[in-house]
């Protein structure tokens, strides 16, 4: 078998000793790391996305699939020093303001860190200026917001308002969810996107991402 | 606090060691058993040995609203409607602050349900604050109707429910409002929810423990404020659904976690409370009426005294008037089976044949006059026992239409709260004084 679709068969059976160990191999094999990453690794892990989608399997199997993810990934770091580790974006996370709720929030954080999004998550009860100066910082293309209470679902439109004030409207897309959150309150405070699971959360992510690429 | 009375604290962590002989101290001062006592003073419930009380699902994130099929954001009129009906819900004992009016500043919204309830409805309140600011107003409500602290202390009038953070988590807005609660002798029902697979061991049992750790950290933290203060062994644990990422209270294990903890509960001396009888269904279907009776049949079974859910659906995000008025049926049947099957003139039995053989039928022997009310529960129309011919007659209605039906008779039907005038305008004035320190000028109008 190709190694890279090894890499990718092993990833997804959630194995992470064998995929470091394959990953190894491929680097010394003189495979292009970048190929590595994007046909090995996320293309095993865009498998698992779309088998947990259609309930062939359920969420250990895709955080194990993950966490095999992050092994062959460990391997790769090194190799990437000089332009940085190549992630298909860098996404800043957090519950809102007055928000204690972080268990949706994490598992968005896990999947989209499996789908090879950076992220930073940070924690909760975040207020606005935080989102906007991290991301701005960091060079995010997304923040994403997360609230769970009826009561700090307005706090939301103030993270959107500020990057707007700031001028980083276009640079910096925005993505909200949690149980009260509706594509339609989205809408109405200007986020660019909503996401009501995990899958959901990561397949928006990309969409605004390529998005904003090809802008 | 936790300190002076031996804890071991790890300031740099954040962690505090609570030993056996500080829960053992704490155990030893809780009470094993409260009364409630309604807006107007009178007693409601008696929360000891398995005495079950139902009380509707708090705090939901939308309504399901009859009209559109859809669930939307409720507001003021809404909330009115609910009080007014649950007012009328002869099985559901209390009422809860069941939803969010989205019409009032967002940093009143929780006190304003209970200010609301307070107006329309004389039953007790099962609630809960957001913040820690909020709990002031909503003492002082309660205190505006009993007068005193120590008026509000022989008659509690509330419920507060206080969430530990799984896993063995307090947060600053939880530990505080548990010590205020304990201050004022206001009840505390301890939720604590640990997600079996996710935020908790996946075994019903490894959950137990963790359940029970959370519940008697909020028991140590409740006594050593005020030794003595009421408190509900309670909670709202669930398994994690690990195909669609949601914590389903309708699930039978969830409901068997619930029933255990209940036992470990009464175990332990305290009266208990339970967020099982609910459904995660998104309608009026099936599903929603045998996930919230399989929860009411096994919490009345099991004795847990305050029994959280009716009118939920969805995961505990959607309350359902409609929903309310099926439920308060399931109750109404579920207290009927708990008074079990008793004898009642029925020895020596001979008699009773003689006088059917006799009359041919029972229908207005003495007997069957004396206690036909005592031995069948006859539910409401939302409960379909008509023969097919009269049920098409009676223009064939969906048990989503008959259940309508109701609540637009009860609401019509309901009779304003006898609590005076002089203490709802003090109520007001509070809440129009909360109102305004956000800016607003004035409360939303209400229709009486
Ligand atoms: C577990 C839970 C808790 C736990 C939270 C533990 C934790 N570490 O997060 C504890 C017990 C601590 C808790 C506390 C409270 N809670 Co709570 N809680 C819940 C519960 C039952 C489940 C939430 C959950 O974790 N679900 C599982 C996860 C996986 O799902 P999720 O959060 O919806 O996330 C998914 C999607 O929404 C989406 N998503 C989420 N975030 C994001 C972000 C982005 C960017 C994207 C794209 C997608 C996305 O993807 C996620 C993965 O599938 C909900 C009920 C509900 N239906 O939501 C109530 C609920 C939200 N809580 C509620 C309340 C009232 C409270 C308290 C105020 C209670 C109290 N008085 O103490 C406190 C909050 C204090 C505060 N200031 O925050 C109410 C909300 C009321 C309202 N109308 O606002 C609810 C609806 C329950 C109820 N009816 O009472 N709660």
């Amino acid at each position: 078998m190709d190694i890279l679709k090894e890499i990718s068969v092993r990833l997804q059976q959630g194995d992470d000793e064998r995929v470091c160990e394959l990953t190894r191999q491929a680097v010394e094999k003189k495979v292009p790391p970048r190929a590595i990453l994007d046909e090995g690794l996320i293309g095993g892990m865009n498998i698992i996305g779309e088998r947990y989608k259609a309930h062939e399997i359920f969420l250990p199997q895709v955080l194990l699939a993950a966490k095999a993810m992050y092994a062959g990934t460990d391997v790769l770091r090194p190799l990437f020093v000089k332009e940085g580790m190549p992630a298909i974006g860098k996404v800043v996370i957090g519950s809102v303001q007055g928000d204690l709720h972080d268990i949706g929030k994490n598992l968005v954080g896990i999947m989209l860190k499996g789908a090879g999004f950076e992220v930073i998550d940070l924690g909760n009860d975040v207020p606005p200026e935080r989102f906007v100066e991290t991301a701005e910082k960091e060079d995010a293309a997304v923040i994403g917001i997360s609230a769970l209470l009826t009561t700090t679902m307005p706090v939301m439109k103030r993270t959107v308002d500020l990057l707007e004030e700031k001028g980083l409207r276009t640079k910096i897309r925005t993505i909200i969810g949690g149980a009260p959150i509706s594509e339609e309150f989205a809408k109405q405070i200007g986020a660019d996107a909503y996401g009501y699971d995990s899958t959901n959360a990561v397949e928006s992510v990309k969409r605004l991402i390529m998005a904003n690429e090809s802008d | 606090m936790l300190q002076e009375h031996g804890a071991k604290v790890e300031r740099e962590k954040y962690h505090v060691i609570i030993t056996n002989e500080i829960i053992d101290e704490a155990l030893k001062t809780v009470p094993e058993s409260f009364k409630l006592f309604d807006v107007i003073g009178n007693q409601t419930h008696d929360f000891s040995e398995h005495n079950v009380y139902f009380t509707p699902g708090s705090a939901a994130l939308n309504i399901l609203d009859y009209n559109s099929g859809e669930i939307r954001k409720p507001t003021t009129a809404d909330y009115a409607r609910y009080a007014k009906l649950v007012s009328r819900l002869d099985h559901i004992a209390s009422q809860s602050t069941a939803f969010i009016p989205t019409d009032v500043h967002e940093k009143i919204s929780d006190s304003y349900r209970l200010y609301l309830s307070l107006l329309f409805c004389e039953k007790p309140v099962v609630t809960g604050a957001f913040t820690i600011e909020a709990f002031d107003i909503m003492r002082d409500l309660q205190l505006a109707l009993r007068g005193t602290k120590e008026g509000l202390a022989a008659k509690p009038l509330t419920i507060l429910s206080c969430c530990p953070t799984s896993p063995l988590k307090w947060s600053d807005v939880t530990s505080q409002n548990v010590v205020d609660c304990a201050e004022y002798s206001i009840p505390v029902e301890f939720v604590s929810m640990p997600l079996s697979g996710f935020m908790a061991p996946v075994t019903l049992v490894g959950t137990l423990v963790q359940h029970t750790a959370e519940t008697l950290s909020g028991v140590v933290i409740s006594q050593l404020t005020n030794p003595g203060a009421p408190v509900l062994y309670g909670g709202s644990p669930a398994i994690f659904d690990v195909r669609y990422e949601t914590t389903p209270m309708g699930a039978v294990e969830t409901q068997m976690i619930d029933c255990a903890y209940n036992e470990i509960g009464k175990h332990l001396g305290m009266p208990t409370q339970g967020y099982i009888s609910l459904s995660d269904a998104k309608q009026l279907d099936a599903q929603s009426g045998l996930e919230s009776s399989m929860g009411a049949t096994l919490a009345a079974l099991s004795g847990i005294n305050n029994i959280s859910g009716p009118g939920m659906l969805d995961f505990e995000s959607c309350q359902s008037l409609e929903k309310l008025v099926l439920d308060n049926e399931i109750c109404g049947m579920t207290l009927r089976m708990i008074k079990g099957i008793e004898p009642k003139e029925d020895f020596p039995s001979l008699p009773r044949f003689e006088e059917l053989l006799k009359e041919k039928h029972l229908l207005i022997s003495r007997h069957t006059m004396r206690y036909l009310s005592e031995e069948f529960y006859l539910p409401g129309s939302v409960i379909d026992r008509a023969n097919r011919a009269r049920w098409q007659e009676e223009g064939g209605k969906t048990l989503l239409e008959r259940a309508h039906t109701g609540v637009e008779k009860l609401v019509r039907e309901c009779v304003p709260s006898r609590l005076p005038d002089d203490k709802k305008n003090e109520l007001t004035k509070l809440m129009e004084r909360e109102a305004r320190r956000y800016g607003m000028s004035s409360l939303p109008h209400i229709d009486s």
